[in-house]
């Protein structure tokens, strides 16, 4: 979706600067599971607004439907049932984009300009520019892009940008019946957040807390949990999610090293070349040195 | 010039098989850097589009495999690395400067080392890319997995890419080498020079001896 009312921050394999004058403030959805019933508005609301239509599932006995995230299904919740402090606990978790500050996806992005980030925090992809390569399924910590299987396009929510720059908020957090998803500054979300724990821990909830993980620069998608010491209870969030090592490696100490080992080779050919010259064999009778006069330097 | 003698080193379909390799090969590079460096992006526009570029790539490096198959079956048995090639690459300084070390036969320790190193540069190629090729075949492996081959594949390519352009100027650097490979004839002098033990054995003359 190229929208362009929203200032750049940065842009996939574009290793100049973005225009920095403008500073708009940093926005974040807040997602408090705490106090979502799991109704699915989201879901819909999400495919309203940005006119998706997953295929129909089938029901694999639990409530998750569509069973994962596609290029027609941006955000999907997901539903865990778990035993804490010996009671069942029904954990249920809108899973789609965190919009991370340090995204893996634009790190592993080849094509320039088919992810950016945004200075308000929201990390968009631009399909027209995107080659289908799926290197941002392997970049994301969090397993959320997906290519379509119709035009081999990478997708994911994009935090509804286009209202975000008409200054409205994202289709998800205007349909939420609960108030479960709120949007703001990420300033403000934070304070939003705060209190929620504080109540949380008032009813018994001691490891209730904010999920905004650091390794990845903190998230534009923000969860309250009630168990923040284990994230991974709520259908696999990651506890400590970072870009891989492998892909740091791939597009980070692996660049240079490959630039110096290339051009290491090609420029000793071209000094040896021009110091020692030519290895002719250009008479039948071998052993024949070519003599050259020299004229001796003083 | 009239009447030089000469010895076939490569007939014709060994010819066309290492072209096919090399050709797939500058295609591969071309897609390859523009997806591993920023900028050199703009080399995917010799395939058309960017998106053309990444479906073509994988295809082309099937075709480069089975091609450099072929070779490694021809060219397997006249590699296998012996105490001379060690001692060739004890003293390859010596070798820069332009004379040859040792009784080298059909090919010397660098040529070997070379063709070690493509067998290697070519298998992990072929793995990796085949996990991270979407959408066909990616989808089979984890993510993390996915990961590692991309790091690999990049590894491997850019190690081929560098040990391509030592092949390359090593042909141009010994002069004679080229017309091997395009019209499959060297002289009797290149051989006796460069590859002595293979000048006796394709002639019988054994004045060559080291």
């Amino acid at each position: 979706m190229a929208l362009q009312s929203l200032d750049i921050l940065r842009r996939s394999a574009s290793p100049t600067p973005a225009p920095e004058a403008r500073t708009p403030t940093e926005i974040a959805k807040l997602i408090d599971v705490s106090v979502c019933i799991g109704c699915k508005a989201c879901q819909v609301a999400c495919s309203e607004w940005n006119e998706l239509r997953a295929d129909v599932g089938s029901c694999i006995g639990v409530y998750d439907n569509p069973t994962d995230m596609s290029s027609q299904a941006w955000t999907v919740m997901r539903f865990n049932e778990v035993e804490q402090n010996g009671t069942l606990e029904w954990l249920i978790r809108k899973d789609g984009c965190m919009h991370c500050a340090d995204p893996g996806c634009l790190k592993a992005c080849p094509s320039p300009g088919a992810i950016v980030q945004y200075k308000n925090g929201i990390v968009d992809f631009h399909q027209e520019n995107c080659i289908g390569c799926g290197y941002c399924v392997s970049g994301c910590p969090f397993n959320v892009p997906r290519l379509s299987p119709t035009d081999s396009k990478a997708y994911k929510c994009n935090m509804c940008s286009d209202r975000v720059a008409m200054g409205q908020e994202p289709a998800c957090v205007k349909t939420c019946p609960t108030g479960a998803i709120q949007f703001g500054s990420k300033e403000d979300m934070k304070e939003v957040a705060d209190t929620r724990i504080t109540d949380l821990k008032s009813r018994g909830y001691d490891q209730a807390g904010l999920y905004d993980p650091q390794g990845v620069g903190g998230t534009h998608v923000m969860y309250v949990l009630h168990h923040a010491d284990q994230p991974e209870l709520y259908s696999g969030l990651p506890k400590d999610p970072a870009i891989s090592t492998a892909v740091s490696l791939w597009k980070g100490a692996l660049k240079p090293l490959a630039t110096l080992g290339v051009a290491a080779a090609g420029l000793f050919g071209f000094f040896h070349y021009i110091t020692v010259g030519p290895n002719r064999a250009d008479d039948d009778d071998g052993h024949h040195d070519t003599k050259t006069e020299r004229e001796d330097a003083r | 010039m009239s009447k030089e003698k000469l010895i076939q080193r490569y007939n014709a379909a060994e010819r066309i098989n290492h072209w096919i390799v090399a050709i797939c090969f500058v295609l591969l590079a071309i897609s390859g850097l523009a997806f591993f460096y920023p900028a050199f992006f703009w080399l995917t526009g010799v395939f058309g589009t960017p998106q053309l570029a990444r479906i073509v790539h994988p295809f082309v490096g099937v075709v480069m495999f089975l091609a450099f198959a072929r070779q490694f079956f021809r060219y397997a048995h006249h590699n296998l690395i012996n105490r001379e090639d060690v001692r060739w690459m004890m003293s390859v300084r010596e070798v820069m400067k332009g004379n040859e070390v040792g009784d080298i036969g059909r090919y010397n320790g660098g040529q070997k080392g070379m063709f070690w190193l493509m067998v290697l540069c070519m298998i992990l190629l072929l793995g990796s890319g085949f996990i991270a090729w979407r959408p066909y075949f990616a989808t089979l492996f984890p993510i993390p997995v996915i990961r590692i081959a991309l790091l690999v594949h990049a590894a491997s390519a850019l190690a081929l890419i560098a040990g391509i352009i030592v092949h390359v100027y090593a042909a141009l650097w010994v002069q004679g080498t080229i017309r091997a490979m395009v019209e499959g004839v060297v002289t009797h002098a290149w051989a006796k020079k460069h590859h002595p033990r293979w000048y006796r054995q394709m002639t019988g003359d054994t004045s060559a001896a080291d």
